[in-house]
């Protein structure tokens, strides 16, 4: 961190400050990972009692689109951590570049979301009343497709609210005068982009990979 | 300045677990199609967080936090999955 970059009065020098948010930004990280953690205990116990009955509602979500998905959100990580690599560096059109590029691989995992969920709501797959599964159990089967609306749903709620944050840092970035205040700011919503990312990627092979060879 | 290498090295490596990943959803494990593939996510995840998060270059102060968001987890799968696993009808 330069000299000229303004500490608060509590804080000793800005690495002190600087850590002092990246750990508080943990902690929240933590709180995430036992909320979304309930969740994947949940689809756990429910696999294990029914495995057969998962493997048959898994075959109905989309794979190509549940592959292509994982991809982006991989490559999103990677300009992602280009943007903070620019941030700290002080390249404000680099920067803005990679804040908007990762925002756009955003956008395009949830337009891909949104229609693998329209897909899958035409077929009766959403546990709703229009609810319909004929191979197995309909309320086994639901049980599956109310895990996965759930926790890509609140997957999905995350990205955006990413997306959203990134589109205000790269107007942040393009406005702000001393873009030293900017940098570890950047870090950590970095931070958040890659957990976003580490919770779809134990997603995928639960939603979409159960026992497909058969 | 330093170079992106290493998160290039990162991202590639990130994308050939992901093609083994799908590649192996496939092929006939046995009981162990699932482990293979939570092991895979488990070292995607490791990667992101050592490399991505920066975790590598941290103080040992983050190094705790983040082993401890873990721990817990750890905790609470386990203990609920040792009563629904030994549950008898």
């Amino acid at each position: 961190m330069s000299a000229e970059s303004p500490v608060a009065h509590q804080f000793e020098d800005a690495t002190q400050q600087r850590e002092a948010a990246t750990l508080g930004m943990w902690v929240f990280l933590a709180t995430e990972v036992l909320f979304f953690g309930a969740m994947f205990l949940g689809y756990t116990v429910y696999r294990l009692k029914y495995p057969e009955v998962f493997r048959l509602a898994s075959e109905h979500t989309i794979i190509v689109i549940g592959t292509i998905n994982t991809g982006i959100l991989l490559l999103s990580s990677f300009t992602m951590v280009l943007a903070v690599r620019a941030a700290e560096y002080k390249r404000r059109l680099a920067l803005i570049t990679f804040l908007c590029i990762t925002a756009l691989f955003g956008i395009a995992f949830l337009v891909l979301k949104g229609f693998e969920y329209t897909q899958e709501i035409h077929e009766g797959l959403f546990p709703g009343s229009h609810f319909q599964f004929t191979e197995a159990d309909p309320y086994t089967a639901r049980m599956f497709f109310y895990l996965y609306f759930l926790m890509t749903g609140v997957h999905a709620l995350h990205v955006t609210i990413g997306v959203i944050m990134l589109g205000i840092f790269a107007l942040r970035a393009m406005l702000t005068l001393k873009l030293e205040r900017l940098s570890t700011a950047v870090d950590l919503l970095g931070l958040y982009w890659h957990f976003v990312d580490i919770v779809w990627v134990f997603l995928f092979p639960l939603i979409y990979l159960v026992d497909r060879h058969s | 300045m330093n170079s992106i290498k290493p998160y290039v090295m990162v991202t590639g490596a990130l994308f050939v677990l992901l093609v083994i990943t799908v590649s192996a959803a496939y092929v006939n494990l046995g009981a162990l199609n699932t482990p293979v593939a939570m092991l895979i996510s488990l070292s995607k995840a490791s990667l992101i967080v050592l490399f991505f998060m920066h975790v590598r270059h941290s103080n040992p102060l983050i190094h705790i936090f983040v082993l401890v968001g873990f721990f817990w987890l750890g905790i609470m799968l386990t203990l609920s999955l040792s009563d629904f696993l030994t549950r008898h009808p």
